[in-house]
Parts: C-alpha cells; structure tokens; sequence
C-alpha cells in the first residue's frame, strides 16, 4: 500500500511520473453486488461466547455468523479479543492454562466445543496461519507433503499432485518449481508465509484462519498474499485478523468490529466502511480517539 | 449514527484534523464568493450596470482557481490518508459541491454576458419581475445549500430541495409568459431572448444548489439522495438508522 500512496502522491505533487497501475486485481474482480448476510450459507455459527482467562473475562458474550466462502475480517485495537476469538475456532486456546470457555461454536451444525470432537481433525478442517511466517526446517516439498503424511498418504504420486496443487494455489509454483528439495528457510518472508499458507491449504480444510498474516512482510508481498486471499476464497471460508485497516477493506467481504471483548458492529465491508452504524466503529476507523 | 458538528476535529494525527478542516474552510470561502457572484450578476442585469457585469466575469476566473485548488486538498488527502467513512464521505461530498459552485459561478457569469448585452439593446422591462423573484430565490437557496454544509443541518438541505422544486414551476409559468409576449410582439423577440436565457441560468442555479443539498444529506446520513422523489428524501433524513 506504501508504495502506491507514494506513486499517487509523486503523480498527483510533480506530475512527470506516468499513472501507476494498481497491482489490487482484487479490487477489480470485486462484485459490484450487494451482499446480504441473509441469505449466505454459514460456514461458522458463534453463540453466547464467552472466554475467561483465569479471573479476567475476554469475550462476553459474542455472538456472530461467518459465511461460507467469503472473506470475514477481524478490526479493533489491540486487546479487544479478536485474536482470541480467531483462535477459539480452531480450539488453540485449549493450549492455555486457565482458559475459561463457555458458549458454542457450530461448524457445519457441529458444536467444536462439545465433548468428544477429535481435535487433531477439527484444526484439519479448520486451519491457521499466523504473524510470522514459521515452516518446517525441512524442504520446500516436505513442508507442504508434511499434513498429508501425517494423515497416512504413502503413495508418491498422490502427495506429488497434493503438492503442487498446493503450490500452484498459493501462488507459489512458478518461483519454487525448480528447488523443490531446498531448504524453506532459505526462502523470503513473502515466500515462507506463501509457503505456510501452502501447507496448511494441502489437506483440504474448509475454514482457513489467518492471524496478522501479512504484518512482517513488505509491501509487494502484502500485496501478494491479499491476491491470494482473493483467490482461495473461491474454496475456502477466510477469516483473517489484521491490525492493517485498509486492508481489511481491500481484501474482505464482511467486517466485525471489536472492542474490550465486545461484537460491536458485523456487516458488509462497503457498508462498513463507508458509514458504519455505531459511533465506536466509526471512531476506530476514522482514527479518532472515542 | 448521525454525523455532528464538531466530528472533523477529534482525530488522533491532529494534523489529519487540520486538512479536513482546510478543505471545509476552502471550500466555504468559495462558496460566499459564488454566492456574491449570484447577487451581483442579478443586480447587474436588472439595474443594467455594464461595469458591475464586467466585474462578474472577471471574478469567474478566481472561481475556477479556487475549484481546482480544492479538488488538489481533496485528492491528496484520499492518497495520503485513505479516509474512511464520514471522513470519505467529507472529501466526496466537498469534491462534489465544488464543482456545482463552480458551475454556479459560470451560470452567474452568463447572466452576467446576457446583463452586457441587454444594456447594450437597451431597457426591456419585459420579464424584470420574474428575475428578480426567481434570482433572489436561488441566490438564497444558494446560501442556504451553504450553511447546511457548514452546519451539517440536513433539515435546512432537505428545504433546500423542496424550494427547488417551486423555482423549478416558477419557471414554467414564466416560460409561457415569454412565449405569449413574443407571438403577441415579434419585434421583442431578441430581447426576450436573452431574458430567456437569463431565466434558464437562474434555474439551473437553483438545481446546482440542491445537488449541494443532497451532498449534505449524503455527508451526514450515509445516504444517497439523487434521482429519488422529495418524499423518499425526507424519508431519509428522517429515519434515524
């Protein structure tokens, strides 16, 4: 984003430079439609979430519907709970000691919470990326045969075609094609959290969760991973947390404000933008102080 | 959320708060220069004061600076700062209003090359009346367009559009009895002419102050309120979502 603001501000203040053309394709494939949250299939049904972590309550009450195949953004400033809540879907807060939760989550009519879910297939089904980009010290290939083998995939052919499907999807086939058995640590930041994302889209989950994804990286990958954002929405269901304001509303469909553990407004990202309905979300998104 | 007076000040980058404020501040001042173009072109026309028209004419050329210095503030804040919401709303809706002063500013300046010339044909005292009524009406529809955009009063925006609508049939009815003059007197036809044309200048003033209107109502509300029926309008600046 930096660097077009500057190509524009350069066009506008000297006028020599010729006109920058966006590289957000995004924006452009956009449906120009209306969307309605009526009348989408819902993909992840939050009810009555509330999550303490020993005495302090962090969410009170949260209640929310994440369509299918769209992309949900979380805003609010630091500490409002929307990390927490991304990582209730995939149930990491488990990991925490004294975590409190009460409420459910319905993933396909399913309550995650309820006894006797199978974790390991639950974060199968509903996967995450976080800030920093953090793959395997193994090679490019093994990262991403990685969820596939640990599913008892054996034949070669199989993960083969796995793997560069995945690859190709993460828009990452055309750079790495050629160093497949290289180490991943040797790749940019872009590439590894390309590379991440890869991974965890290779075992077909139905909900991808991404936490910051994009908030180590410089600019053109940032650009990088909104395009892919754009594209994998068309299989998965995204719900991205970004402290990036302009960029929750280059890249999703949908928008919840958050704020002290509290849903403030969800909605339409346009709408949300453009003239949110609650003072709280307008101050927030405008940069005033409430 | 209704949008209130003071809400451009509260950023937390004060000096965000400071363009915003410049480009209200600009774009008020142009809008009190425009609206003095009104009553001088009017005046002019109807006291036949050739000097006063010439100084319209020249003061148009002030106008379009100050148009385009505006829609500048306006573009560099949208690159520099991405605003969001009523801040958006604040930069689309002075961009918007700029160019309707700026076409009032041109249409004062026509009436004021009609006013040259009909002093030259001589005194028509034929369609005086409706001028001067209809002028002074648009002149304050203009100004009243203004202070609702100072105020971000959607009530005073929202009259503004019903007058409109009156000059808009005041208009008709003076139309037709231009037309009946003419056929009855021939000879006055060029002078009528550009009484017409004087005429049809005021109207289109008055329409360029309710598209200011309606940017006011989209400032506050949220809503667009071109191309919709005065009722649904005030549906809009009605309902409190």
């Amino acid at each position: 984003m930096q660097s077009q603001t500057e190509e524009l501000v350069m066009t506008a203040e000297t006028n020599t430079q010729p006109k920058g053309h966006s590289i957000d394709m995004a924006a452009m494939g956009r449906e120009s439609k209306k969307l309605s949250l009526e009348n989408e299939p819902l993909a992840l049904t939050v009810n009555d979430l509330r999550l303490s972590y020993g005495e302090k309550e962090a969410l009170h009450g949260v209640n929310m519907r994440i369509p299918k195949k769209r992309v949900t953004a979380f805003i609010g400033p630091s500490g409002c709970g929307k990390s927490t809540l991304l990582r209730c879907f995939n149930r990491m807060n488990d990991l925490v000691d004294g975590c409190n939760i009460t409420g459910e989550i319905l993933l396909d009519n399913q309550n995650i919470y309820e006894k006797g879910v199978d974790v390991a297939e639950l974060r199968r089904r509903v996967g995450m990326v976080f800030q920093k980009p953090n793959p395997f010290p193994k090679s490019i290939y093994e990262n991403v045969a990685y969820g596939l083998r640990i599913q008892g995939v054996k034949k070669k052919r199989v993960i083969d075609e796995a793997v560069e499907w995945a690859l190709r999807s993460a828009a990452l086939w055309d750079e790495v094609k050629d160093r497949l058995h290289e180490s991943a640590l040797g790749m940019s930041g872009g590439q590894q959290q390309r590379l991440v994302i890869a991974r965890t889209i290779a075992v077909k989950p139905e909900v991808l969760l991404l936490d910051e994804p994009a908030s180590a990286l410089d600019p053109i990958s940032t650009l990088k991973i909104e395009e892919l954002i754009h594209e994998l929405k068309n299989d998965f269901t995204i719900v991205i947390v970004t402290h990036n304001m302009q960029q929750a509303a280059r890249v999703s469909d949908y928008t919840a404000f958050m704020y002290m553990g509290d849903l403030i407004e969800f909605g339409d990202t346009d709408q949300l933008f453009t003239n949110p309905q609650e003072k709280q979300t307008e101050d927030y998104i405008t940069g005033r102080y409430g | 959320m209704d949008l209130t007076k003071d809400a451009h000040s509260h950023h937390i980058s004060q000096q965000f708060n400071e363009e915003l404020e410049m480009v209200r501040n600009h774009l008020l001042e142009m809008g009190g220069l425009v609206e003095r173009q009104v009553g001088d072109a009017i005046k002019a026309l109807i006291e036949a004061d050739s000097e006063l028209a010439s100084k319209v004419k020249a003061n148009d050329e002030r106008i379009n600076q100050m148009e385009l210095d505006i829609d500048e503030e306006c573009q560099r804040i949208i690159a520099r700062r991405q605003p969001a919401a009523s801040d958006l709303r604040l930069i689309i809706a002075a961009s918007k209003a700029v160019n309707d002063l700026e076409r009032i500013g041109d249409e004062s300046a026509k009436i004021a090359r009609l006013a040259i010339q009909l002093c030259e044909h001589g005194e028509s005292p034929r369609g005086y009346v409706e001028i001067r009524h209809i002028g002074d009406r648009v002149r304050r529809m203009t100004q009243e367009a203004l202070t609702a955009f100072a105020r971000l009063d959607v009530d005073t925006a929202l009259q503004v559009a019903h007058e409109d609508k009156d000059v808009d049939m005041e208009y008709e009815s003076a139309m037709r009895e231009l037309v009946t003059f003419m056929m009855e007197d021939p000879r006055s036809i060029k002078r009528v002419m550009n009484v017409i044309w004087s005429l049809r200048a005021l109207e289109r003033i008055g329409d360029h102050a309710r598209n200011i209107a309606e940017d006011v109502i989209y400032l506050v509300k949220g809503k667009d309120v071109r191309h919709i029926s005065l009722a649904e309008m005030q549906r809009h600046v009605e309902d409190d979502s």
